[in-house]
């Protein structure tokens, strides 16, 4: 196989070869596109997932066949494994896109600002969600004012300190927690708070009970990763200065970790802060605002989006606005959260070197 | 270039850190840059036997570091140099299963004997580490004052200047970075990280310093300037270099002590220890001379 363009030397043919043109994968997708959908039509069994999977299969086995004859079969194969990558991307995408997308679409027309501010404390057929709003910040705050510093320090005991069974078994039950089903938590908060409340009780801190208990496990394990980073010779460095043990940790330890530890409990909140089950048992559903996590039932954005779907009010396509406005900002909270995590880190991670 | 000569203890007991009187302020001499009283001390160990778990890596080793010289620790990789090292300022015990056997006294004081707590050994005990390990989340001045606030010691903020450009200008440093204290410890080349290091550890006024291995990931130039460093430096401080350099052992030491093994899973043990000179041109012992000669190692 002779390159274009090189002298007939057999070094040159043999380090050379033919290569496709630059546009060659993007011309056999839009080619496959277009074959795959005159086959549909032709047989008249055309769909937009038809098309899709008959493209992709088009296009994998063109870009192989044409390259193998031009290129050689290494290359071939790399082109093809290439665009099987690629679709399986594609493929992994697309739920996480098309939510989305409906979420947006439906949830847009419902996000105004009576929405936003008002709550739906004696209205029928209209009101907002504010009250939703400020029970998912209140919950989701008491929640991590438990859980980050028991996870925290769990995991500095796990890196620092830890030895032989103790620790074996800690990890072990970590692990366990980590796989709880939320509702199992909710019901272990609402058990709780009823044995020394009694049964009936719905209180806002009992969800952040509840979310705690799904949040520490996350915090301990993302923790005990960003601090078993940390380079041995800085605690040795610090330990030769005559630094006790603790105030390595304090001062040496965990400055050097904190970007990562904000960011391991950044995402623990945004895993709980869409948690549905576990409040609809404990803290209730209740029309006005609350922000006393202490004292009676409180609602939030994802019972609220549940609630309103469920038992819509007068005018049920307001309600299923709503709904989907709630989820909508859901979404957006949790964004926002991860956005925050990551200039949080930029900003603040140390170069070890 | 001496200085006052140093203060001595009535009795041999470690001083709690927040009893010890700051420094005075260094007196100009002719170099402008090193003067201060000394503070070295000697440190003997006998029969020290040194394990990890159940595996023995040093065996017997008795050795004297003399106050205010360079005693250099040479043999081959292995041979238990930097763990021995290492059991100077109780940094050894910090490994899991790791236990120390033998005396070990700092200026007659037994720095294992119970009721010693290691945390003030190390700051009597400095050291220095192979690779440099500035504190990455801190400035060149918060490294060099490193030791004076995590030590929990109360230093007024002139004071602390005062330190730490005493200490930076001890360990040549201080014209490289005078305009970029406050900038990370981790932005300067491999030498001035070392040196940063080096700075670190005396700003807290050790009696004994240890360095391990401390040139061997830096280039030639760097190495030489803190062979020169070392040398100005034992005039206040009694220094102890583990190095598998023999011509830097030559060059910058004192005093030469020769470990080696056996075979691999024997014991190290302290072959012959003894003024450079003569380890180097004469030594009494065969295994010394085959390794200082090349002969092997």
């Amino acid at each position: 196989m002779q390159a274009p363009g090189n002298k007939t030397s057999p070094l040159a043919a043999t380090l050379g070869g033919g290569a496709l043109p630059g546009w060659a994968p993007y011309g056999v997708v839009a080619g496959s596109v277009l074959f795959a959908a005159a086959l549909l039509l032709a047989t008249g069994t055309f769909s937009v997932a038809l098309l899709l999977a008959g493209a992709t299969l088009v296009s994998c086995l063109a870009i192989y066949v044409w390259s193998r004859s031009v290129e050689g079969g290494r290359r071939a194969f790399d082109r093809l494994a290439t665009f099987a990558i690629a679709a399986a991307f594609a493929l992994a995408l697309v739920p996480l896109l098309s939510l989305l997308f409906e979420v947006v679409k439906r949830g847009l027309p419902g996000l105004n600002l009576e929405f936003l501010t008002e709550s739906a404390r004696g209205v029928v057929g209209g009101g907002g969600a504010a009250h939703a709003i400020v029970g998912t910040v209140v919950i989701t705050a008491v929640a991590a004012i438990i859980s980050v510093p028991i996870g925290i320090m769990a995991a500095i005991y796990l890196t620092e300190y830890g030895g032989g069974r103790l620790r074996k078994a800690l990890t072990f039950f970590v692990d366990v927690m980590t796989g709880i089903p939320s509702i199992v938590a909710g019901l272990f908060a609402f058990a709780l708070f009823a044995i020394f409340l009694g049964p009936g009780i719905r209180l806002g801190v009992m969800g952040s009970v509840a979310l705690s208990v799904l949040m520490i496990p996350i915090v301990i394990r993302s923790s005990e990763e960003v601090l078993k980073i940390v380079p041995n010779d800085l605690r040795e460095a610090a330990y030769a200065l005559g630094t006790p043990k603790w105030k390595t940790i304090v001062k040496v330890v965990l400055p050097t970790a904190l970007a990562g530890l904000v960011t391991g409990v950044m995402i623990a909140v945004a895993r709980i802060v869409g948690e549905t089950a576990p409040l609809l048992v404990t803290t209730g559903v209740v029309d006005s605002i609350n922000s006393n996590p202490f004292e009676g039932r409180m609602q939030n954005l994802a019972v609220y989006a549940y609630s309103e779907y469920r038992t819509p009010g007068v005018m049920k396509e307001a309600s299923y606005d709503r709904a989907w406005a709630a989820a909508l900002t859901l979404i957006a909270i949790v964004m926002i959260l991860n956005l925050v995590a990551r200039l949080i880190y930029r900003r603040y991670r140390t170069e070890i070197r | 270039m001496q200085g006052v000569a140093g203060t001595t203890r009535a009795e041999p007991e470690m001083p709690p850190a927040d009893v010890r009187k700051p420094a005075p302020p260094a007196s100009p001499d002719a170099a402008g840059e090193t003067g201060g009283r000394s503070r070295a001390k000697r440190i003997e160990a006998r029969n020290v036997d040194l394990y990890y778990g159940e595996f023995h890596a040093v065996e017997k080793a008795s050795v004297t570091i003399e106050p205010n010289k360079v005693t250099a620790l040479i043999g081959s990789s292995g041979c238990g140099k930097t763990t021995f090292l290492r059991s100077l300022n109780r940094m050894h015990e910090l490994t899991p299963g790791a236990r120390v056997e033998g005396d070990i006294s700092l200026d007659g004081q037994d720095i294992y004997a119970p009721g010693i707590d290691p945390v003030q050994v190390r700051r009597l005990v400095g050291m220095v580490f192979q690779s440099p390990n500035p504190f990455p989340t801190m400035s060149v001045y918060e490294n060099v004052a490193a030791g004076l606030t995590l030590n929990g010691s109360r230093v007024k903020k002139s004071e602390k200047d005062e330190i730490v450009e005493r200490s930076l200008r001890g360990a040549h440093l201080w014209n490289e970075v005078k305009d970029r204290l406050d900038r990370p410890g981790s932005g300067l080349s491999g030498g001035q990280q070392q040196r940063l290091c080096i700075a670190r550890a005396i700003a807290v006024e050790p009696e004994v310093l240890l360095m391990d291995e401390p040139c061997s990931a830096l280039d030639p130039v760097a190495t030489l300037a803190i062979e020169d460093l070392v040398r100005e430096l034992k005039n206040r401080f009694t220094i102890v270099i583990v190095t598998h350099n023999m011509q830097q052992a030559a060059r910058a030491s004192d005093v030469t002590a020769f470990f080696n093994l056996e075979e691999t899973g024997k014991p190290g043990r302290l072959i012959e220890i003894g003024p450079t000179e003569t380890i180097f041109t004469s030594p009494s012992e065969k295994a010394t001379e085959d390794y200082v000669s090349g002969r092997f190692g």
